[in-house]
Parts: C-alpha cells; structure tokens; sequence
C-alpha cells in the first residue's frame, strides 16, 4: 500500500509502485476527470497538479509522487480556479470538453505562479495541451479574462495610518 | 445544366421503386411526433410526445437521439423544442432518446444523394421526397454525421414543443374550465389573463391524458426566445468540473478492463502467440486472439486482428501486452505503401478518363480553341481522425442479454454490431451513449465495437471495457482516403475562362459510380463554367478508409479553390474578381465572396507580422452541407521557411442561424481542424503499416501555432443547412493561396510544406 495526498486527503492505494498516477486516479480511485490521451506526455489531457505544478499524470509513476501533494480536477479549487471556471463559462470554451479538465489544470497553474500572463506566456504554458475541437482561440481569451477579472496586478500598496 | 446520365439514373431507380411500392408511395410520409412504443417515464414524469416529458416537479426532459462530440447539437436542438414548449430553459434536462423510427436521420441521407445543390427538376425533388420517404420506414437510420442534425430536426423538434405547449394549454383550459385560446404559456407556466396561472409540471399529468395535438402552428420567428440567439451550452458546466461522462468513464459494478494489439499490418491477423509470462503477471484474468472486426455497411477494409488482454486495471491489460509475443498473418496489405498507392493513382489518371458527373458544353473542344489553357496535379495524403478519446466501448453480456456504453455516432448501427458478434437478438442489447471525446466520423465505425462485445464474451459476465491505446487508435483508424487530381483550364484572349476539366482519382469507400461521394465539392463548386467536365476515376486499395470531418470537401475544396486561384493569376487578375466573374448567377455565393474581401481588407495592403515577417492573404470559397464558407489566411513565413497562419477570416452563409455562438465555435473548431490537415497532416504506409503512432509524428496544430480568427455569420431567414463540417475545407486552399502570393511557389499537395 502507498500513502499519496490526493485533494487534501491522505489516502491509500494498492496500486503497484510502477503503475501511471493516471491509471491509479482513474481505476483504482474512481476519479475519472483526468483523461488518457497518448499516455507519453504529448497532449495534456491527463494534466494534474503536483504541489501545484502541472504534470502529466500519463509518466508519472506512482512511486515518484513521495509526499507531494496531488490536485485533480476534481479537487481543484481556489481564485484562480474559479476565475477561470467563470470564463470559460462566460466565452463558452468547451466543445467536447475531453481535454479540458487537462486545459484547466495547465491554465490554473499558469495563473498561479503569472497573474497577468502574456500571449507569449499562454503559449508557453498551454502549447502541451492539445484540442482536436479546436477551442484554442477561446482557452486564451478565457485565461486573459480570467486574469483581469482577478484584478490588479499586484497588490495594492497598504493605506498609510 | 444537366447531366443525362445522372438524371437517367435517378428517373429510371425511382420510377421502379415507384412501381414496386405504388400504394405505400401515395400513402403520406410517417409521422415523427408519436413513437411506435411509448417512450419509458420515472414516477411522476409523463410523455406529451415523442420528445419531451414532463415531471411533477417541472423539470422538462427533452429527447436527444443525435451525439454530443462537440458541436453543441445538444444545445442547439433543446433550443427548438423549448422554444416551442415556452419551457424555462433552466427547467430543461436531457436524455438519450430510444432507437425509435421517429428519431431516424432523414436529411443526412437525403443530402447525401449525389444532385447538384442548384438544380430543382422534378428527378431531384421525386428522388428526395421518396429518399425521405423510405428513410422513415428503416429501423435504425439514426445516426449523427453529414452536417445534418438541424437540418433534419429544425422542424420535428419544434413541432414537438409546439404539441406540447398546446397539450398543457388545453389541460389548463381543461382544469379552468376556460377557453384554451385565452390561455398561454410562458416561462414554463400557463396564464390567463384573470389571473390564473399553473406551472408545467402542476398541468403535465393532466395533459398527458388528452389526444396529442397534431399540426400546431408553429412560432414566427419574432416570437423566439432561445432560436437565433447565443444561448451558451448547456453540458459546458459539467465539463469544467472534471464531471463529464465520456465512454471511457462507463463505471458499472465490477469492472473488467481490456487492451489489444492488433496486427500492425492493415488487415492482418494473429497466427500464433505465447502468452505464458503475461499469464503470470498481477492483476491478469485472460489473454486470447480475436478475428478481426468489419466496420459496418459502408466501408473498405474487414478490420484487424489481434490479441487482447482481459485485466483488472488498464495499467495491467497495458503492461501484460508488453510480454505476449505474438506471430502475425500479415495478409494481404502486406507489401501496400502509401507512396505506392499515390503514384498508381497518378497512373490511373494517364490512362483512365473516369466515370463523368458533370458535363456542360464541350470541353474537349473549348480547350481546342482557347487562346491559352494551364493544367496541374494535385494531391491529398491519408488522413486519421486521431480524436482526443481513443475508441473505446464497455460491454457486459451476461444471462444473454447485452449493456453497451458506447460513445457512438450510430447508436442502431452498435446495437446491430454487438447483437451480431453475440448471436443474440438486437431486442437483448441495451445501449448508453454517453459524451463523445470527438468523433469527426470515426464513431461511425463499428470495427472496436465488435471486437468489444468479442471479448466481454470472454469475461464470464463481468463488464469489461475495451480501450485502446492512442498507438492503437492512430495504427487502425479508416483513414481519410488519399486523392490525386488532374485540372485543366481554357481561356480566352481576353481572359476569360472558357473550359474547366478535373479528373480525380482515388479510393470511393466501394460505392458504384453514380452515387460515388467522392466527387462531392467538385462537381458541385457554383462557379459557373462555360465549358466543363468533372470526373472521377474509383480505384480501390486495400487501406481501410472512411468518412473524415466534411468527407470529399477536405480534399476536393483544396483541389477547386487552389486551382481556380491559378486560373486567376496565370491571366493576371484578382483572385476575388476572377471568381465574382463566375459567380455571376449564384448572388448566395457571390454575397459570401464579397463579404470576406471586405470584412479581410482584401484590397488594402497588409502590414508585416510581428517578427516582421512579410504577410499575404489568401483566400477561398466552398460550399457544402448546404452552407456557404469564405475563408482569407493572413500568412507569412519563419526563418526556416514553416508556414505559419496569423489571422483567419471565415464568412457564412448557413440558412437561418440557430445559435451564432454554436455556429462561430464551429467555424474556429472547423478552420483549426482543417489547418492541421493543412499544415501537418499525413498518415503513410510502408509494407502495410501506418508509420505514424501518436501526437508526436501526427501532430495535431497547438496552441502557439494557433490563429485569430474572426466570423462573420449573414442573415439569412432560409432552412438551417451544416455547420459541424464546413468549416473545414476551404483553410487548405485559402493558406496554399496565401503562400503562393507570399512565396511564388503554388503547393500542389497538403501538408504544404516550402522548398527550403
């Protein structure tokens, strides 16, 4: 049995060490937001967050998670999350949708560590995630609004007493 | 501008269809409101018709019986009955609907007869009314592919609402004891004007017991509420919680997993394996062969054999694979290479004219005396679908009967496929369609379908869910056919074009000549040629092909379009004023042309990209499912000569708009789908095997190589015509166009790829 923090909760799987945190999220916790795609880290969809950093669940074996904490979709919450769940509401960006629980996970660890990103930033961070729909043109415009609805860039200086 | 031998044929098929079913032809059409079974109801839920239900708790549950891939149809269709209905849209659920009659697809088929989209003689409107007709008898005609989903539902569905609205009018009128006409709905309620007012779901049960209201007129279209506006979709909620159900994600009790390897041959199947180490592995229950699968009824190719493992986990199936070792029967693709295939089809072309779909004038002669003429070949590659969910299908057959979950575009066709495979009757085999992770086509197929309900048969009553690995998927596909194309164009001193002769060559899925598909977007264009002949020669190969987002357009727009920007320039002329020339008597595709030269600037100077990279436009005009696309590609070049798209500007003329934010979606959708088929795209065989195994070497476009694009949908108060695929082929022509301006170098094949 192996302890991994999976949203908040420390839980115990029977998994094998070698075995893809993607396949222990999905068959053996029945967490079923994160997607298969290629399962060689060529397409984002099975995006999680390790201690907040995106990573491909796909290639990351189970014994290399130690005592990071892991974030699926389903767990993923917080200002940036509900910013960009908002936006992406608002610009109407999912069509299949497949890959978008993998696009949320990249875009909200974007947002976490650049509050402003650039569109050279966008692609930097969202270029590993791939959209046969195409919703590419919206996933940018959602993480821009999202980032401006999150307000001022830095914070504002403290009143003086 | 007839074609005789086209028009003979349809005369001649439909005459003796005619003659054969002479009483049921003059008997009117079947209905599409009541179904043959009353559709199943929860407690406190009733049926006001085929489409909708309604619950004591006023939720109003409305009938999807087309696929969710992507295109919004399950927004865009729930739009049309609660519009009706004068439901809230916030009441508004939705469900798989049954298999039955009234769900069948009448316009894809209807569509896909082979007519040119302009004419309107009584062989064309006969063959339609009876193809129609007949398509209403046929079980299991339910499918969601040719664009065709509004088209054929835009009045069933509203029909529906309106039937239901009228239903609980009466039932209030009933319950008042006053005069239905002095009753309306509103927001999911009925009121009169004395103040009285009941909520849906309080009149459903009392509705339900009434006659069904048949013939209600419906709404005029400045009375809509949710039709023509951009209502957001409704499965988007779901979706962005991790919470959407794809098949993949089918959970029964105790579920089994299965991985395979096919024979990496197309076509070829196992001869002998071992499986001794991977018996021994953890978590295995069984190892075996199976026979390959046939796709369905319309396709080339039996499908592949191979072996599967049944495990506990799909990491268990996957890694127990690894140490199978297995001998393959190669068959006969054995020694099939795609460049092979391409030059055989450019050979076919020297010495085979082809079968003539369209014939005006004199060609042969006009080329005669044309002051100049130009001729070049063109080609397409295979193409995958490479969807973002591999094919997968969860089946549990147990006690003789059968439970699917099937992410599938033709439902029918999978409960047919499984019941075949487990020789039990299709009344044993229950099926659930949840989302679909893309289809672009592919879901039609039943090739893993069959293999699925194969190996559940192995699994002693377990459920067991086939998924194959993105090799798998990529490996064996039915892959967009590979085209070669010949054009020839004449003009006169002045410039004009005179002639215009194609003959294409390829792959047309085993059809006869005369409804071969492949020809369509070719000898359908709207230009109009003084002088034409349109060919295409069929010549079968032994790939496995089938239908890839918006079919014979992806390649015959690339082909027309960049050929027609050819003929313009090779007589020095604008490439929109060349084809507004030719368009003289179509204003439909005229009104689109000009709409993208203005909406793109297309007669003003365009400024350098960022990098400072010289940019050109480019531009194309296509028709297809009905609709009309222009697209202009502002291009330029890197410093090591990759194409790269900066901005796309797509205008439409689609018939009445449903939802433009469905509509523009699938435009960006189409154009990016398209544009890495354009820039990227090819499969390729060597002895029989497809060379490329997942997104590394098939590349799908990402997000930094992604345009702006900008749509501009027209008015139009005419019958919804396809959205979901035409956007797609006009990308192609109009980037090779806008290299051409750019570079010089006219790109003959996709993907375009520059000289270095």
């Amino acid at each position: 049995m192996t302890k991994v923090k999976i949203n908040g909760q420390i839980v115990e799987v029977s998994a094998e060490p070698d075995t893809p945190l993607l396949w222990v999220l999905r068959s053996e916790l029945k967490l079923i937001g994160t997607k298969y795609g290629c399962g060689m880290a060529l397409c984002g969809s099975c995006t999680v967050h390790l201690d907040g950093a995106a990573a491909r669940s796909c290639i990351t074996p189970l014994s290399a998670i130690g005592e990071r904490e892991v974030t699926t979709i389903e767990g993923l919450h917080g200002k940036e999350a509900d910013a960009l769940r908002e936006a992406w509401t608002d610009i109407d960006v999912v069509q299949c949708g497949y890959c978008q629980p993998g696009q949320l996970m990249s875009a909200s660890a974007l947002l976490q560590k650049t509050m402003d990103p650039t569109d050279a930033d966008v692609d930097a961070a969202m270029s590993g995630n791939i959209c046969r729909c195409g919703t590419y043109p919206r996933i940018r415009a959602a993480i821009h609004a999202a980032a401006r609805a999150m307000g001022p860039r830095l914070n504002p200086p403290l009143p003086l007493k | 501008m007839a074609n005789l031998k086209r028009r003979h044929f349809i005369q001649y098929t439909a005459g003796a269809a005619g003659a054969l079913v002479v009483g049921w032809s003059f008997l009117p059409p079947r209905q599409r409101l009541i179904p043959g079974d009353p559709l199943p109801v929860a407690p406190g839920q009733v049926a006001l018709n085929g489409w909708v239900k309604v619950s004591r708790d006023n939720t109003v549950t409305i009938q999807m019986c087309q696929a969710e891939m992507g295109q919004g149809i399950h927004t865009g269709l729930a739009m049309l009955l609660a519009d009706e209905l004068d439901a809230a849209w916030d009441q508004v659920t939705l469900e798989q609907s049954t298999l039955d009659k009234i769900y069948n697809n009448q316009a894809e088929i209807v569509d896909a007869l082979p007519f040119q989209p302009d004419e309107n003689g009584s062989a064309k409107r006969l063959a339609r009314w009876m193809t129609a007709k007949l398509i209403r008898e046929v079980p299991g005609a339910i499918g969601t592919g040719g664009s065709s989903s509004v088209n054929d539902l835009w009045l069933p569905m509203r029909e529906a609402g309106a039937s239901a609205r009228a239903a609980l009018i009466a039932a209030a009128a009933d319950l008042w004891k006053l005069p239905a006409h002095e009753c309306r709905a509103e927001s999911g309620r009925v009121l009169h004007p004395s103040g009285k007012s009941a909520s849906f779901g309080d009149l459903a049960q009392r509705a339900a017991e009434l006659a069904i209201p048949k013939n209600v007129p419906l709404k005029d279209a400045s009375a809509f509420q949710l039709i023509g506006k951009p209502v957001r979709r409704l499965d988007n909620a779901a979706k962005i919680k991790g919470a959407g159900i794809y098949g993949i994600d089918a959970l029964p009790a105790g579920l089994l997993y299965a991985s395979v390897t096919m024979c990496p041959t197309v076509g070829g199947k196992v001869a002998r394996f071992d499986a001794t180490a991977a018996q021994s592995l953890s978590g295995v229950r069984k190892v075996f062969a199976f026979e390959p699968y046939a796709a369905g009824l319309i396709t080339v190719g039996a499908g592949t054999g191979g072996v599967a493992v049944i495990a506990d986990s799909p990491y268990h199936a996957m890694r127990a694979l690894k140490n199978v070792t297995v001998e393959w029967d190669h068959g006969a693709a054995s020694n099939l290479s795609s460049e092979q295939i391409l030059a055989g089809l450019a050979q076919t072309l020297d010495s085979k004219s082809g079968y003539v779909h369209y014939e005006h004038g004199d060609v042969d002669t006009a080329l005669k005396s044309a002051t100049k003429t130009i001729s070049a070949e063109y080609r397409v590659p295979y193409l995958a679908h490479a969807t973002m969910e591999p094919m997968n299908c969860t089946v549990q057959f147990k006690d003789g009967a059968a439970t699917v979950w099937a992410a599938t575009q033709t439902p029918a066709f999978t409960r047919d496929a499984v019941a075949k495979v487990l020789g039990i009757h299709a009344s044993k085999v229950t099926i659930i369609v949840p989302s679909l992770g893309g289809g672009f086509g592919r879901r039609t197929f039943m090739d893993y379908i069959g293999q699925a309900a194969a190996i559940a048969r192995e699994a002693d009553g377990a459920p067991v869910q086939l998924m194959w690995t993105r090799e798998q998927d990529m490996t064996h596909d039915y892959y967009r056919p590979a085209f070669v194309s010949r054009h020839t164009a004449g003009f006169d001193a002045q410039g004009k074009l005179t002639a215009w002769k194609t003959t294409s060559a390829g792959s047309n899925m085993g059809m006869p000549d005369i409804l071969d598909g492949s020809i369509k977007g070719a000898f359908d264009t709207g230009y109009e040629f003084p002088h034409a002949r349109i060919a295409h020669q069929s010549v079968e190969a032994l790939v496995p092909i089938g239908i890839w987002r918006s079919v014979s357009h992806s390649h015959n727009a690339f082909f027309t379009e960049s050929f027609i920007d050819e003929s313009a320039f090779s007589v020095g002329q604008d490439p929109v004023q060349f084809r507004a020339a030719l368009l003289a008597g179509n204003p439909r595709l005229l009104r689109v042309l000009q709409r993208a030269a203005e909406l793109s600037n297309w007669s003003e100077p365009l400024a350098p990209a960022p990098d400072g990279a010289k940019q050109a436009r480019g531009l194309a005009l296509h028709r297809c499912f009905g609709s009309v696309v222009a697209q202009v590609a502002e291009v330029s070049v890197d410093l090591d000569r990759k194409i790269r798209v900066h901005r796309v500007f797509c205008v439409l003329d689609c018939g009445f708009p449903l939802n433009p934010n469905l509509i523009r979606q699938q435009m960006e959708g189409g154009i990016i789908f398209g544009l890495s088929a354009a820039l990227k795209g090819e499969i390729t065989l060597e002895k029989g095997q497809v060379q490329q195994t997942n997104f590394h070497n098939y590349a799908p476009l990402r997000m930094n190589e992604c345009p702006l694009i900008v749509t501009d949908i027209l008015p139009s108060t005419e019958h919804p015509q396809g959205i979901g695929e035409t956007g797609v082929p006009s990308i192609a022509p109009a980037v090779a166009n806008a290299v051409f301006t750019l570079t010089g170098q006219r790109l003959r094949s996709l993907p375009l790829k520059l000289a270095v």
